[in-house]
C-alpha cells in the first residue's frame, strides 16, 4: 500500500502538469470561448447547469468513497446494522433532492429553449443579413440574395449585424455547425432549417459539418469570417469581380462530389436558386418546414 | 444464380481489410480444428447447440457476447489508433474502411455484445432467483439465441464477403438509402439487426411470461429480487420497443430493395420519420441494457456489504418509473432537427425527469453500503467504480438534455464520451460484476480475485484516459466519426485516448488471465455449498452448478431475501422427505436449424439471391410447422434419478460441514 502511494506521488507532478495544461487549453476551446451573444448564452447555460449538477455529483462521489472506506470489512469498529433497510425520512430525501434539482434545471431549460430557439431572429436595430446555405458533397455553398453573390466554403458577414441563415441540403443529411457563434442545426434536402448568429468582433472561426455524410466528410469544413462593415463591403466588391456566375450549369458542376474544395466566389446568381434546390425534391409542392414556422 | 455476389466481393481493396478477413477465417478454422481434435462435435451438438436448458442457453449467449466484445474492441483500438495519427494525413486507414469500422463497432457492441450478455445473465439467473425449473417457453428461448447468433454471423461474414455499412450504427437515411449507398454494406447492417431483433422481441416475451407466471410459491411481486425486477422491466421494454426498430429497418429495406420512398429525399419520402422510429426503440434500448445492470449492482451491493438492500420499494418504483419514462424522451437524440421550442423543451424536461429515479437508485446503493461490512470482491469494485463514474456521465447527460446546450455539443466527441460514460460503467461494469458474482454458481468454482481486481483497475483507469479527452475534444468542436483532421491541438488528446484504449486492452487481457488461472485452480476454489458469498437469494439455495431441474423441490418463499431467511430459520440444506418425478423440456435441433436458415435468408437478401431467399423462407416455415406439431417435447426425470443427484450433493455437503463459512 505504502509503495503504491509512493509511486503515485512520483507521477503526481506530471499528471498535475498535464491536467493544468488541459485546463488552460479548455478555456480557449471553441465551445467555452464564444464570440457572439447566441453562443455565449448557450455556453452560460451549460455552465449554470453544470454548477447546479455539482450540488449532487460531488456529494455522491465523496460519500461513495467515504462509505467504502469507513465500512470496509476489516474496520470492525464501524457500526454494523445488517437488518436496517428502511427509513421513510431518508426515502423522502432521496426522492426530493434529485426532484428539486430537476425542477430548477427544468425552469432554466424551458426559458432558455424558447429564448434561444434557432428560428427566432436576433433583436437588433439593423435588419439581419440573409444568407442561404446549401450542404453538398462535401462542401458548403453560401448564397447572398441581397448582394447577388455566392461563395463556396467561406461565410463572411459584418460584425455586429445579425445573420439569418436558411439552410438546406442537396445531398444526404448534414449538420451546419459553428461552435463559437451559433451551435448547429441539421441541413436536409427538400426542407429548410434556420439558424441565427451574430459576431461581436471581427474574427475568423471554423465551421463544420458535424453529421457524418460519406468519404469527404472529414474535410468538409468552412471558414467563417466576421468583418468590420467597410471590410465586408470590400469583400462583396471583390466577390463581384469573380469570373464565375452561379447559373444552372455552374451549379450542377459544383454539386458533383468533390473533396477539400478551395474557397471560391460567384459574382452573380440566378434568382430563386435556393428555392429551386429545395423544390427539386418536392416537385414544386411546398416543402415541409419551408414555410416560415411563425 | 448468385445475385450480385461475384469474386469482387472479396476484401482485396486494402491490406488491412484482407488481413481482417484472414483473421476471421483463420479463427473459425482454428476453432473447428480444435473441436475436431477433441472429438467434441457430438457433445457440442447434443449437450449445447440443441439444448433448451436456460442455463446452457445463457452460457452460450455470454460466450457469444465475449467473442463479439473482442471483435468490437479490435474495432475500437483501430479507430483510436487511426485518430491518434491522422493529423493532416490519411493515417493508416482509408475513409471507406474507417467508416465501416465505426459502424461495426457500434452495431456489434450494442446488438451483439451488450444484448446477448444481458440476455445471457437473465437467462441463467432469473429462473433460479424466482425458484422455477425453466423459462416459460424453453424452445422459443433456443430460437431467440440462434436468431441472435445468425445476426452476429452476418456481421462477421461481412468482414470476408463484401463490405459492412458505413452509415454508423444508427444508419440514418438518406445516407443509408440506395441512392447514396447502393452496395451491400447497409444491407448487412439491416439484416443483421432485423434477424437478431426478432430474437430479442421473443426473448422479451419469454421473460415477461416466465417472471409473471413461473414464480415459486410465496414469491409475490414485492418479494422478487431487484435483478428479477429489472429483468421484468427490461423485458417489457424489449417486447414494446424492438418492434419499432424492426419496422424502421424493414421500411429502410423496402426503400433499398424495391425503390420505395419512406425515407428518401424526393418522391414524398421523409427522412425525419426514420430517426423518430429508430430512437423510439433506441432510447428504451439504453434502459433495456442498463436496468438489468442496475439489478446486478443492487444484488452485489447488498451481498458484499453484508446488509439488506436499502429502500427496496423505492428501488422497485424507480425501476418501473424509468421503464415508463424511457418511452417519452426519444426526441432528445435530435434536438437539432428543427423542432419548435415547445417540442424541444418538452423532451428536454422529460429527459431530465428520468434523472430523478436514477438518482434515487444511486442513493439507495449508497445507503446500502452505509453501516455495512464491505468486502471488496471484484464485483463490489465494479459497483463502486460504476457509482463514481456513472454520476459523471449522468451529469453530462443532463447538460445534453438542455436543447440550446445540445446545439453546441451534439454530434461532437462530447456526445461520444457521454454515451460511453453511461454504457461502459453503467452497462458493461454491471455485466462484468454479474459475471464475476455468478460465475461460481454456473461453473462450480470461483474466479480468481487478484486478476479480477487487476482487470477492474485497468478498465477503470483506461476508461478515464480514453474518454475524458473526448469530452475536452467536444468542447473544442471536434465532430465524431472523423477519419482525419487538420487541427493540431486535437492530437495530444487523441493520443491520450488511444493510450487509454490500450489500458482497457490490458484489462481485457487480465480477464482472459483470470479465466485461465481460475480454471487451472478450479479444485482449490470449488464451490461445494452452492453459496460462496453468504448469499441472500434463491439462486444460492441450490448446488453449483445447479442440476438441470434447478430445484429438486420447489422452494417456499417467505421473505424478500428467501435464502437468508431459510438459513436463519435453519431450514436451508434440509433434506426433503421424498422426491417426485420432474418433467423437463427435451432438446431440439429446430432452434439451431431455424437460426441457420435465418442466416442464409439474410445472406441471400443482402446479395439478391432470390431462389435462396424463397428456399430458406420455406424451410423456416416447414421447421416451424414441424415443431408445432411435435407433441413429444418433454421427458421425465424420475424421482429415483433426482434422489441420486441430490444424495450426491448432500454427501459432498457433509464433507464440508464444520468447515463451512
Amino acid at each position: 500500500m505504502k509503495q503504491a502511494i509512493d509511486k503515485l506521488l512520483r507521477v503526481a507532478p506530471a499528471v498535475g502538469a498535464a491536467l493544468f495544461a488541459a485546463a488552460c487549453d479548455l478555456r480557449h476551446s471553441a465551445v467555452l470561448d464564444p464570440k457572439g451573444p447566441i453562443a455565449l448564452a448557450e455556453r452560460d447555460l451549460l455552465r449554470d447547469a453544470f454548477y447546479v449538477m455539482m450540488l449532487v455529483i460531488v456529494p455522491v462521489i465523496v460519500l461513495t468513497l467515504l462509505f467504502a472506506w469507513r465500512y470496509r470489512a476489516t474496520n470492525t469498529r464501524a457500526v454494523y446494522t445488517p437488518k436496517w433497510a428502511e427509513s421513510a425520512r431518508l426515502d423522502a430525501i432521496v426522492w426530493l433532492i434529485p426532484a428539486l434539482i430537476v425542477v430548477a434545471v427544468a425552469v432554466l431549460l424551458w426559458r432558455s429553449t424558447h429564448k434561444l430557439d434557432p428560428y427566432r431572429e436576433i433583436a437588433s436595430s439593423t435588419p439581419p443579413l440573409e444568407v442561404q446555405v446549401v450542404a453538398q458533397d462535401w462542401k458548403w455553398l453560401f448564397i447572398y440574395p441581397e448582394q447577388g453573390i455566392a461563395t463556396v466554403n467561406q461565410l463572411a458577414f459584418p460584425n455586429g449585424r445579425p445573420v439569418s441563415l436558411r439552410i438546406t441540403s442537396d445531398t444526404v443529411m448534414n449538420s451546419f455547425y459553428v461552435p463559437q457563434l451559433a451551435g448547429q442545426i441539421y441541413a436536409m434536402a427538400g426542407m429548410q432549417t434556420r439558424l441565427q448568429l451574430l459576431a461581436d468582433q471581427p474574427g475568423k472561426f471554423v465551421g463544420r459539418n458535424s453529421m457524418y455524410s460519406g468519404g469527404g466528410f472529414s474535410d468538409q469544413h468552412f471558414e467563417v469570417v466576421s468583418l468590420a462593415s467597410a471590410d465586408f463591403d470590400a469583400w462583396v466588391a471583390k466577390a463581384k469581380q469573380a469570373p464565375g456566375k452561379l447559373d444552372a450549369t455552374a451549379y450542377t458542376a459544383l454539386a458533383a462530389k468533390s473533396r477539400s474544395n478551395p474557397i471560391a466566389f460567384y459574382s452573380a446568381i440566378e434568382p430563386n436558386m435556393f428555392d429551386s434546390i429545395i423544390a427539386k425534391y418536392t416537385h414544386a409542392h411546398p416543402a415541409p418546414g419551408a414555410a416560415p414556422r411563425r | 444464380m448468385f445475385g450480385r455476389l461475384t469474386l469482387e466481393a472479396l476484401p482485396l481493396y486494402s491490406a488491412i481489410a484482407a488481413g481482417g478477413a484472414a483473421v476471421t477465417i483463420g479463427g473459425a478454422l482454428l476453432v473447428a480444428i480444435a473441436i475436431t481434435w477433441l472429438g467434441a462435435w457430438r457433445y457440442l451438438w447434443t449437450d449445447w447447440l440443441t439444448s433448451v436448458d436456460h442455463k446452457r442457453i445463457g452460457i452460450m449467449y455470454i460466450v457469444l457476447a465475449l467473442i463479439m466484445l473482442l471483435r468490437g474492441f479490435v474495432d475500437a483500438i483501430m479507430m483510436r489508433a487511426q485518430q491518434a495519427m491522422a493529423l493532416n494525413s490519411g493515417g493508416y486507414l482509408p475513409p471507406e474502411h474507417f467508416d465501416q469500422i465505426f459502424s461495426s463497432h457500434g452495431t456489434i457492441m450494442i446488438f451483439f455484445m451488450a444484448m446477448p450478455f444481458m440476455t445471457g445473465l437473465i437467462n441463467i439467473i432469473v429462473p433460479l432467483q424466482i425458484g422455477t425449473r425453466d423459462v416459460a417457453f424453453p424452445f422459443l428461448n433456443s430460437l431467440s439465441l440462434w436468431l441472435t447468433a445468425a445476426g452476429a454471423g452476418l456481421v462477421m461474414v461481412s468482414l470476408v464477403i463484401g463490405k459492412f455499412s458505413t452509415a454508423g450504427w444508427t444508419g440514418y437515411p438518406p445516407y443509408s438509402g440506395a441512392e447514396a449507398n447502393p452496395g451491400v454494406g447497409v444491407d448487412y447492417w439491416i439484416w443483421a439487426i432485423l434477424i437478431s431483433g426478432v430474437g430479442s422481441t421473443l426473448s422479451g416475451i419469454n421473460f415477461i411470461v416466465t417472471i409473471l407466471k413461473r414464480r415459486a410459491p410465496g414469491m409475490t411481486l414485492m418479494r422478487m429480487t431487484p435483478f428479477t425486477w429489472t429483468a421484468l422491466c427490461a423485458s417489457v421494454l424489449m417486447a414494446f420497443a424492438f418492434p419499432a426498430l424492426t419496422v424502421a429497418c424493414g421500411l429502410l429495406a423496402l426503400d433499398r430493395l424495391f425503390g420505395m420512398h419512406f425515407f428518401t429525399n424526393a418522391h414524398g419520402g421523409n427522412m425525419m420519420n426514420y430517426p423518430n422510429l429508430f430512437w423510439i426503440w433506441g432510447h428504451p434500448e439504453v434502459y433495456i441494457l442498463i436496468l438489468p445492470a442496475f439489478g446486478v449492482f443492487s444484488e452485489v451491493v447488498a451481498t458484499f456489504s453484508k446488509k439488506r438492500l436499502f429502500g427496496y420499494e423505492s428501488l422497485v418504483y424507480a425501476t418501473a418509473a424509468i421503464a415508463i419514462l424511457s418511452f417519452t424522451v426519444w426526441l432528445h437524440h435530435f434536438f437539432t432537427m428543427g423542432s419548435s421550442a415547445n417540442v424541444n423543451a418538452f423532451f428536454g424536461i422529460t429527459t431530465m425527469i428520468i434523472a430523478v429515479p436514477t438518482g434515487v437508485k444511486v442513493f439507495n446503493w449508497l445507503l446500502t453500503m452505509y453501516r455495512g461490512r464491505i468486502d471488496f470482491h471484484p464485483s463490489m469494485m465494479w459497483t463502486i467504480g460504476f457509482m463514481i463514474t456513472f454520476v459523471i456521465g449522468g451529469m453530462t447527460g443532463v447538460l445534453l438534455a438542455i436543447p440550446p446546450a445540445d446545439f453546441l455539443m451534439h454530434n461532437t466527441t462530447f456526445l461520444v464520451a457521454h454515451f460511453h460514460n453511461m454504457i461502459i460503467p453503467g452497462v458493461l461494469f454491471g455485466y462484468l460484476a454479474g459475471y464475476m458474482y455468478w460465475f461460481p454458481k454456473v461453473f462450480g468454482f470461483e474466479l480468481d480475485r487478484k486478476w479480477g481486481l487487476a482487470s477492474f483497475w485497468c478498465w477503470l483507469i483506461g476508461f478515464y484516459l480514453a474518454f475524458m479527452p473526448l469530452y475536452i475534444l467536444g468542447f473544442k468542436g471536434m465532430p465524431r466519426r472523423m477519419e482525419q483532421y487538420n487541427d493540431p491541438s486535437w492530437q495530444p488528446y487523441l493520443m491520450v485516448a488511444a493510450f487509454g484504449a490500450f489500458v482497457v486492452l490490458l484489462g481485457i487481457a487480465c480477464m482472459v488471465m483470470q479465466l485461465y488461472v481460475s480454471v487451472r485452480d478450479r479444485r482449490k476454489t470449488a464451490d461445494i455449498t452452492g453459496d460462496p458469498w453468504e448469499g441472500r437469494t434463491l439462486e444460492w439455495a441450490t448446488s453449483s452448478p445447479p442440476p438441470a431441474y434447478n430445484f429438486a423441490i420447489l422452494p417456499e418463499v417467505r421473505d424478500r431475501e428467501p435464502f437468508l431467511d431459510m438459513k436463519e430459520r435453519g431450514v436451508a440444506y434440509q433434506r426433503p422427505a421424498a422426491y417426485e418425478n420432474i418433467h423437463m423440456p427435451r432438446n431440439s435441433m429446430v432452434g439451431v436449424a431455424m437460426g441457420a436458415f435465418a442466416f442464409a435468408l439474410g445472406f441471400a437478401m443482402i446479395w439478391h439471391i432470390w431462389w435462396l431467399v424463397a428456399a430458406c423462407g420455406l424451410a423456416m416455415w416447414i421447421a416451424m410447422i414441424a415443431r408445432s406439431s411435435d407433441d413429444d417435447s418433454e421427458f421425465m426425470v424420475t424421482a429415483a434419478e433426482v434422489k441420486q443427484t441430490e444424495d450426491a450433493r448432500y454427501r459432498a455437503l457433509a464433507t464440508r460441514t464444520g468447515s463451512r463459512k
